[in-house]
């Protein structure tokens, strides 16, 4: 085991220099490998399963549900099949629901008691969905925190807030952006960015440079 | 009673938002695959995770960044069903820290 | 949702006026502090759940509970306006939540 770790920012530290609860780790994973609670192998296959899991996964299944009414269909009614449909294992999730927003309906996404998100489709949450200042706000202000987010909407516009509480994961179905109807899926999935998908954004209007 | 430190709804006082990510440190990624791999296993379960973290001192709870809050509730709970003891924890980091020398 | 619930054995259906319950007691409890005697709306049946109170503890979640989708307007939540066409959906089971008229 290298008694250096890679931190934040890709620099190299000793390892004495970790916080104590980040030292403590290293001494838990080998006390439960030695004891046999889990193995090595466990612990680098959760390593590459969450790797392969990506932003771009939900891209691909927004792009499709854009230029496939049916396959919409299929991603509203029944989310982990269509993504088992696109070679998407989204069977870690206990239950998955797609929000769809349309000209006249947002949605946005938070879980104000811990970070819970859909991990298994869309990877790991960005820390500022899993920060106290989203969580505390979102609920109260979404508007507020849409706008942050270059997103105004007018009071005609409804804005559904959601709170993921329980086993429901939540994925937003962001409004397909104007003037792409004669796009490839490939080029419609860069439009579609993780925050869009939270649902504190709109999809891009263009692709970006 | 009152509410919970994580019950964090609605509490006014909160500031923007700072979008600024990082990307994880390798013992964060290893934490992580730590509870993941418990989970996998059924030798814990997510709620018994989000408990420990309610449960925690709250101003722990503030000022512990996300994955130190997931490694100290991975300690609690195994602790908690006997899997580890406090002190086969400290006695392995001491032989840890000997090895990666303390300043 | 459109796939058939396939067991709900809660007391409400979509629609449903409710109100969530202003109970304060020990344990891990899942329904936020702020929705607590809120009024709100069933919008959707999830069906039956293992109860994460009892899991927490590391007990078996038996009996199950069903969780709801439950719909509230903005402007019936917080104390400060909101556009009126706002809402808040919070999942929520069964036993936190009483019938209105």
């Amino acid at each position: 085991m290298a008694d250096s770790v890679t931190d934040a920012d890709g620099h190299e530290h000793p390892k004495h220099e970790l916080s104590h609860f980040a030292k403590r780790i290293y001494a838990i994973r080998e006390l439960l490998v030695e004891k046999g609670v889990i193995s090595e192998k466990d612990i680098q296959c959760q390593i590459e399963y969450q790797e392969a899991r990506t932003p771009a996964n939900g891209a691909k299944l927004v792009a499709r549900a854009w230029t496939d009414p049916a396959f919409k269909a299929r991603f509203i009614a029944d989310p982990k099949a269509a993504c088992a449909e696109m070679g998407i294992d989204a069977t870690a999730i206990n239950e998955f629901v797609v929000l769809e927003n349309s000209e006249k309906v947002r949605h946005m996404v938070v879980c104000t008691l811990c970070s819970c998100y859909p991990r298994p489709i869309l990877g790991r949450p960005p820390d500022w969905y899993k920060s106290f200042n989203y969580r505390q706000r979102s609920v109260a202000d979404p508007r507020g925190v849409m706008r942050e987010f270059g997103l105004e909407l007018p009071d005609d516009v409804e804005v559904r807030v959601h709170d993921s509480t329980a086993d429901i994961r939540y994925i937003v179905l962001p409004l397909r952006p104007a003037g792409t109807e004669n796009w490839r899926a490939a080029d419609l999935e860069k439009l579609v960015t993780r925050d869009s998908m939270i649902g504190v954004m709109d999809a891009l209007p263009e692709i970006p440079q | 009673m009152a509410r919970g430190h994580h019950d964090i709804g609605g509490l006014p006082g909160a500031g923007s938002i700072d979008v600024t990510e990082h990307q994880l440190a390798d013992w964060e990624i290893l934490a992580d695959a730590v509870n993941q791999a418990l989970g996998a296993r059924g030798v814990k379960r997510t709620d018994e995770m989000r408990r420990a973290r309610e449960e925690m001192d709250s101003s722990a709870y503030r000022d512990m960044t996300y994955y130190e809050r997931w490694i100290a509730s991975i300690e609690t709970i195994l602790i908690e069903k006997n899997i580890l003891t406090k002190a086969e924890i400290d006695k392995k980091l001491a032989e840890f820290e000997s090895k990666w020398g303390e300043p | 949702m459109g796939r058939a619930v396939t067991s709900a054995t809660g007391r409400f259906r979509p629609g449903d006026r409710v109100k969530v319950k202003f109970e304060d007691r020990p344990g891990h409890l899942r329904t936020p502090w702020y929705i607590r005697g809120k009024s709100g709306w069933i919008e959707k049946v999830y069906g039956d759940f293992l109860n994460p109170e009892s899991l927490a503890f590391g007990k078996d979640g038996l009996p199950k509970k069903t969780l709801y989708l439950v719909a509230f307007n903005q402007a019936d939540v917080w104390e400060k306006s909101a556009v009126p066409k706002d809402k808040l959906l919070v999942d929520i089971y069964d036993h936190w939540l009483e019938p209105l008229a």
